[in-house]
């Protein structure tokens, strides 16, 4: 069943046009990695399809239902029903490059905020919930730390369970592990492999090639607000065709 | 259009703003000398400005200056009764003046303090290492950057200051207020006469929020561009 | 040197005093805290018809002596005949500006509730817009957003200010001695115009003024270590792993 869709997707800041249509589709399951230089428009892509940046002209459905949209005054694109935006964005969670976890709550707040005043679950169920999904990122022994009291890695964490206790169709990843120290990335990415072993819906924005080879299902090549390539990690990496992937693949893997 | 007040209130005004420029003056030199006696490597110097600081930002400027007006009438009295002088009075002007100034001089000892530690050691070892003496240390280096850091804080305590200025009217000097409340007694219009005193502090407290925020940007001259 | 049988005599006075001082500073911090919350919300939002109001109102109180904001309601509001009419007829909410201790209330509470209201306005604006944005992505609507994230930041993050705020309170209350109240400055001068013992009535109330302002600075300290615990250092946590 497709997750996830995006058409033609188009968003300019001023006379700079960021994206120039772009589409995807994820299927349950699928593992999408976005990569590219950075400038390439991957990071707006991703935001726009939960709409923290307004794209211009496009369509987003997410498990088969369209978010409606219509056009402003300002002649930018505007969600046209709030709530639906608000329903829509509880089945597309996002784990963010600087984590963003909320400073004044706990770990075990942070991830029992949505579910229970969002979703609307009780607080014993919410707890239940967000137990189980500390305990899958390794960190339930510090529910009742303050983020500020944590490395980049554990708050991280923190936030893919916040982002899990949703229990959302597609889970949106904006380069998880660029804001970290080398040597704690690799706990981000284990957690993020199993996430993807479980069959769940990924779409990830990441500088990490080997995750992106490994772990994907598809990898889609930006380059300056286009899909230059789009493909099997087996075909973008070993077979890359254009002349602008080959350079960046030899930039990055160096 | 004020029933014949203007002029008076005028000179209330005015007075108002003597008042409050005078304790500015004395406030930033107590505020300067105390800053340096809590830096200061002698305890005897450091806890007696503590005690300073501490003691009257602890008390409201109001009990304050009766204690310095009543107070200091009663020291005097004793004074001049045991040098057989003549009687001397306390005015207003100054007691509200010596207060203001008291209160204040605590209040921007810590803003001092707190400018002066701003100021990176290095370049005051810079200054040394060039051979400057501690006095040219101080005078070229330390305090011009000094004051970059202790503007807004300077700022914000001149603004609490200003408005404080009003509370000489209870110890009985001609202000702006005492006049307000004279006037509306006599015309029964309280209310038109309270109203032009605070439109007469919003002028004063708008103007000097101007005249801040000009010297701030003069003296950050250096710290955006240092760059370019 | 001073004569301590005066301040002995007149302890009970000073009780007297010092519980109405309480009173003024503790229900004034708490109105001006309480209605503080929506106007900082209304003076940060875009749209100018709430932001604007609200900073006419804070400008004006921050811009005047608070004394004269106490006279100007005590003495001036009984200047408009319309008001004269409405004691007259008893009305319940104008009789309180007739008395001088809703008067004085509802001067410090307008006060106190200005600079709290910038304050928090403050804090508001210097939320990480991560914070935002992490809100957003999860589907909370404006108005729990303001509720569960916004605000409660914002009020830990205004304590320290406010901490300040609420010193400023309890010392400016001593004004309320103008309008005929007997607070702990209003015993002071009491016993001073019967004694003239300057030293005596002044020093003790500004002892216990003293006292006060530990006690609240002791109050914050605690306050800040349950609510700003997230902000204190603290070595970073061990793994579970």
């Amino acid at each position: 069943m497709t997750q996830l869709t995006v058409e033609d997707l188009h968003k300019r800041y001023g006379d700079h046009e960021v994206l120039k249509g772009i589409s995807l589709s994820a299927e349950a399951g699928d593992v999408i990695s976005i990569i590219g230089s950075s400038g390439s428009g991957k990071s707006t892509f991703l935001r726009c399809i939960n709409f923290l940046e307004q794209p211009d002209a496009g369509r987003i459905a997410v498990a088969g239902e369209e978010i409606g949209l219509v056009r402003g005054r300002d002649g930018h694109l505007k969600v046209a029903d709030a709530k639906q935006l608000q329903r829509l964005r509880t089945r597309l969670a996002m784990v963010f490059q600087h984590f963003n976890l909320w400073a004044h709550m706990t770990v075990i707040e942070n991830v029992m905020e949505a579910p229970v005043h969002v979703l609307g679950l009780s607080k014993a169920e919410a707890r239940e919930r967000a137990e189980a999904y500390l305990d899958k990122v390794g960190i339930a022994r510090l529910r009742d730390a303050y983020p500020a009291h944590m490395s980049g890695g554990q708050q991280q964490r923190v936030a893919i369970a916040r982002a899990l206790a949703m229990e959302p169709a597609v889970l949106l990843f904006d380069e998880p592990t660029s804001a970290l120290d080398p040597e704690l990335v690799g706990e981000v990415l284990k957690v993020m492999r199993a996430l993807a072993e479980e069959g769940r819906t990924m779409v990830v924005v990441t500088h990490e090639m080997g995750f992106a080879r490994e772990v994907s299902s598809q990898v889609m090549f930006l380059h300056q607000g286009l899909a230059e390539e789009v493909g099997a990690p087996a075909e973008v990496f070993d077979r890359p065709r254009s002349e602008r992937l080959r350079q960046f693949l030899s930039g990055s893997l160096k | 259009m004020l029933h014949g007040y203007t002029g008076s209130l005028l000179d209330g005004a005015w007075l108002t703003f003597q008042v409050a420029v005078c304790s500015l003056a004395l406030a930033l030199a107590l505020g300067l000398a105390g800053a340096s006696a809590k830096l200061s490597k002698l305890r005897l110097l450091r806890a007696p400005a503590v005690a300073y600081t501490t003691v009257v930002r602890g008390i409201p400027d109001l009990v304050m200056m009766l204690l310095v007006f009543y107070g200091g009438q009663m020291l005097i009295n004793a004074a001049t009764d045991a040098l057989e002088w003549d009687y001397v009075e306390v005015n207003p002007f100054t007691a509200g003046v010596a207060t203001l100034g008291f209160i204040f001089g605590a209040y921007f000892t810590e803003t001092f303090r707190g400018a002066f530690l701003a100021v990176p050691a290095g370049q005051l070892e810079a200054g040394a290492a060039y051979g400057m003496s501690r006095w040219q240390v101080f005078r070229r280096i330390l305090f011009p950057q000094m004051l970059r850091h202790a503007l807004p804080g300077l700022g914000n305590n001149w603004q609490v200051m200003q408005k404080s200025t009003a509370l000489v009217s209870i110890i009985g000097l001609s202000d702006i207020t005492w006049l307000a409340d004279q006037a509306g007694r006599s015309t029964h219009q309280p209310f038109l006469f309270y109203a032009v005193v605070c439109a007469f502090y919003l002028a004063m407290t708008a103007l000097s929020a101007l005249v801040f925020n000009a010297l701030e940007r003069r003296y950050s001259v250096g710290v955006r561009r240092a760059a370019a | 040197m001073m004569d301590w049988h005066i301040i002995v005599d007149s302890l009970p006075q000073y009780v007297d005093g010092l519980w109405l001082t309480v009173q003024l500073t503790v229900l004034s911090l708490l109105a001006g805290l309480v209605l503080a919350i929506p106007f900082a919300v209304a003076r940060i939002s875009a749209n100018p018809l709430l932001a604007k109001p609200v900073w006419v109102f804070t400008y004006f109180f921050r811009g005047t002596p608070m004394l004269i904001q106490l006279l100007l309601i005590y003495y001036g509001l009984g200047q408009f005949e319309w008001i004269q009419q409405q004691w007259q007829d008893g009305s319940r909410f104008w009789l309180v500006f007739r008395e001088p201790y809703g008067c004085a209330l509802v001067t410090f509470a307008l006060n106190t509730c200005a600079y709290t209201t910038e304050i928090l306005a403050g804090a508001l604006r210097a939320t990480p817009h991560g914070e935002i944005e992490a809100a957003q992505a999860c589907g909370m609507s404006r108005a729990t957003m303001l509720r569960r994230i916004l605000i409660p930041g914002a009020l830990r993050r205004a304590l320290p200010a406010y901490s300040n705020e609420a010193i400023f309170m309890l010392h400016g209350t001593a004004i309320a001695s103008t309008i005929t109240l007997v607070d702990l400055t209003g015993v002071a001068r009491n016993v001073y115009s019967q004694h003239f013992a300057p030293f005596e009535a002044f020093l003790f109330a500004g002892f216990i003024y003293l006292l006060l302002t530990f006690g609240l600075v002791g109050l914050f300290r605690l306050a800040e270590r349950r609510w700003l615990a997230h902000l204190q250092p603290r070595k970073a946590v061990k793994d579970a792993a």
